[in-house]
């Protein structure tokens, strides 16, 4: 039962974890159902659980309340989804993963060198044209880097999206 | 056991009590078809013109006895052949299962003769769907496959086939019987309770049923409520035969072309309890004045469909014959005279607006064609195609028994018809009356093949107005009548073409040729074509312009 009284829209972003059954197809059956019913899609991670028969897909997206739940209902409906489960911001640790590729040239080197090291990024391969840096973090960070290098030169760059977990124990199960 | 893979599928589907495949076959499914052949004693393959016709005459078969049907087909253009077939029955959620065969696994993804990735393609249009890499998995997928189909709010499953997977050896274990249906999910206690307590202090109820009702089997609880709350129904196309037509609460069908007495009714109601429906544009025209004085309580068994369309005070998740039922122990007898004084003054005013008058010499009214058939067609399963012919019978057609309407409704697919009276037919084995238009019989009549080969002893209403008229009617009153693309400029003679068949018709355009056409076409054996000429400028009212409300319904002709 859900008595439903209309909150005024506020557009957010929200984190969902989708608990769905490792089988081919499956991420095109989620992702479809955003395409399919004009959903929007910010970030999408997938991968292995600590079960083989699962995979875990983080999905981020902007939207109110009325389409984070129609969101989840639908997603709620595919066979091979098991569990959905938005993760709150407070009660949710989330990551992502940056590599970014930025000209190694001695004129701004040591800037480029205190901005890795302010931002613990870590620096993965270098060489005498071009440096690649790893840095992870909430998105806010990697946004925060990615603009504090803007002035080095970025040559590529890629992140992995949000990839979340709820604090302490509690779990997306993997038996419905 | 050890047995092929396509034997499997044909022991899977005797056991999950199919007696009727309908299909066609093609070069990745001749093993299927061996199998087929060998077991015809049990299960009876209905060969149809074309793919399309036989998912449409399994979805037949589904609405008419509620079972699940069967459609096969090959791979590539046997199996796109399929989709139309396959959205239709997914949009009006009927039980079906697809079988499609494809090109060997290694073979997939080469852009092999007659390839096509069907579960790519149908992803969006089946509740669920599977290619069977392994035989193994064959005969589980398969039983899941049912599985699916009838569970909760039903659907069309398909399941692809690669040949090699058909010929391979698998172990096969029998089982019982079919496999259940999930347990279904059932409204929660509260929930029910606080719906009892806004019943019962409503005082304008209204109610809106669709489809659920039929498939929920809940015709019986869905009048006893509302005899006990005093209030008036109003249906969605999808609803229609869940109640008799002539129920002294039924208002009529809701929405374009629905009832301006229920269309009032909803609007002037302070409460709507809307029942296995899902508040399709269709239905309610513009969503945010639809019933905007009443509070909606919302019972269906998709979880999704709540909260989806329409915002409602409170919505329950459940199957709405367990949800009926327990709300009639909740609930005491309401008591509305003022409100049901009302609704008995809207019935009056639309009962004005309901006498059949043709607007041209030599030609029918659409309501005396369905009046005069009515008339031999006691017990008949009564099929549409899609367009004004399928409105008209929709309003006018004395409806008395459930699933014994069949149309096309979510997706709205011309040529849904002939199909799906052959499939009734094979199902029930209640005479089929088909009412179509020059248009959308066009589409699909080389099912009239199937029909004669099968025996079906449909009668077959063809409203000809040389037009594309639901259409025509929109470019009348929409598009300051420039008729695009809509006057058939054709010379077909459906009488000719139902002999060329190897079936009968006959020519109706006066009462007498009419009477006389409904005679033979009620007392042939097999299909019989009555070709009805009906003036293209008849329109179907009232009329709810689209994103309009209730005091935009035009019933009158401009």
């Amino acid at each position: 039962m859900n008595t439903l009284k209309k909150p005024e829209p506020v557009n957010r972003l929200y984190v969902i974890g989708v608990l769905v059954a490792n089988i081919s197809g499956v991420l095109s059956r989620v992702s479809g159902m955003f395409t399919r019913r004009g959903f929007n899609i910010d970030s999408l991670t997938v991968g292995e659980t600590e079960s083989s028969g699962f995979s875990r897909i983080t999905i981020a997206f902007h939207g109110d309340e009325d389409i984070k739940e129609r969101i989840i209902r639908q997603l709620d409906k595919l066979h091979d989804v098991r569990e959905v489960e938005v993760m709150e911001q407070n009660e949710t640790v989330t990551r992502e993963l940056l590599l970014i590729k930025v000209r190694n040239c001695a004129e701004y080197r040591q800037d480029l060198m205190s901005a890795v090291e302010i931002f613990r990024s870590k620096i993965v391969d270098y060489s005498a044209s071009a440096v690649i840096c790893e840095l992870t973090g909430e998105t806010s960070k990697i946004d925060a880097f990615i603009d504090l290098m803007k002035p080095f030169d970025i040559l590529e760059m890629c992140r992995t999206g949000i990839v979340a977990l709820e604090r302490g124990e509690n779990c997306l199960k993997t038996v419905r | 056991m050890l047995i092929s893979g396509a034997e499997a599928v044909v022991r899977v589907l005797l056991e999950q009590g199919c007696d009727t495949v309908f299909g066609y076959p093609g070069g990745q499914v001749t093993d299927l078809y061996d199998a087929l052949y060998r077991k015809r004693r049990c299960i009876r393959h209905i060969l149809t013109a074309d793919e399309q016709g036989a998912a449409h005459a399994a979805d037949g078969y589904a609405r008419a006895s509620g079972r699940t049907g069967v459609v096969l087909a090959t791979s590539g253009p046997g199996a796109t052949n399929l989709v139309t077939g396959i959205a239709t029955a997914y949009l009006d959620s009927v039980p079906m299962v697809a079988v499609t065969g494809n090109v060997s696994c290694r073979q997939i993804g080469r852009d092999s003769f007659q390839e096509v990735d069907i579960v790519g393609v149908t992803m969006p249009v089946t509740k669920h769907n599977f290619i069977v890499k392994h035989a193994e998995e064959l005969p589980d997928t398969l039983r899941t496959a049912f599985r699916i189909a009838k569970s909760g709010r039903k659907g069309p499953v398909l399941v692809d086939i690669p040949r090699d997977v058909q010929t391979a050896r698998c172990h096969f274990e029998a089982q019982d019987g079919p496999v259940p249906a999930e347990p279904v999910r059932t409204a929660d206690a509260d929930g029910l309770a606080a719906a009892a307590a806004l019943l019962s202090q409503a005082v304008r109820p209204f109610i809106y049923f669709g489809g659920g009702i039929l498939s929920g089997d809940a015709s019986a609880e869905l009048t006893a409520l509302a005899d006990r709350l005093d209030a008036p129904m109003g249906c969605s196309l999808m609803g229609l035969s869940a109640v008799p037509s002539d129920h002294p609460r039924f208002l009529g069908m809701m929405g374009m072309h629905g009832s301006a007495a229920a269309a009032a009714a909803e609007d002037e109601a302070d409460l709507v309890l809307a029942l296995g429906v899902r508040f399709s544009d269709r239905a309610t025209g513009d969503q945010h004045r639809f019933a905007r004085h009443a509070q909606i309580i919302h019972i269906d068994i998709d979880n999704a469909e709540l909260q989806k369309n329409i915002p409602a005070v409170l919505d329950l998740c459940g199957d709405v014959k367990d949800a009926l039922t327990r709300l009639l122990d909740l609930l005491p007898q309401q008591h509305h005279p003022a409100w049901s004084r009302r609704i008995a003054s809207l019935r009056r005013r639309e009962a004005q607006h309901a006498v059949p008058q043709s607007r041209s010499a030599g030609t029918l009214h659409p309501y005396t064609v369905i009046d005069t058939l009515q008339r031999y067609a006691a017990g008949a399963v009564i099929v549409t195609d899609v367009g004004q012919h399928q409105m008209w019978t929709a309003q006018r057609y004395p409806f008395t028994e459930p699933r014994s309407f069949l149309t096309s409704g979510g997706l709205g697919t011309m040529g849904f018809g002939l199909g799906a009276a052959v499939g009734a037919w094979l199902a029930t084995g209640k005479r089929p009356v088909l009412f179509t238009g020059d248009g959308s019989f066009g589409m699909n009549l080389n099912e009239l093949a199937t029909a004669v080969s099968e025996r079906v002893p449909v009668v077959i209403a063809v409203m000809r107005n040389g037009t594309l008229g639901m259409v025509r009617q929109w470019q009348r009153l929409f598009f300051g009548g420039r008729y695009a693309a809509t006057t058939l400029s054709r010379q077909t003679d459906f009488v000719r073409v139902a002999e060329a068949f190897g079936a009968h018709g006959m020519h109706a355009d006066s009462l007498e040729s009419l009477n006389a056409a409904a005679e033979a076409a009620f007392s042939a054996k097999g299909p019989f074509v009555i070709d009805c000429a009906v003036s293209p400028d008849e329109l179907v009212l009232p009329m709810l312009p689209p994103g309009g409300s209730v005091e935009n319904i035009i019933t009158e002709y401009p």
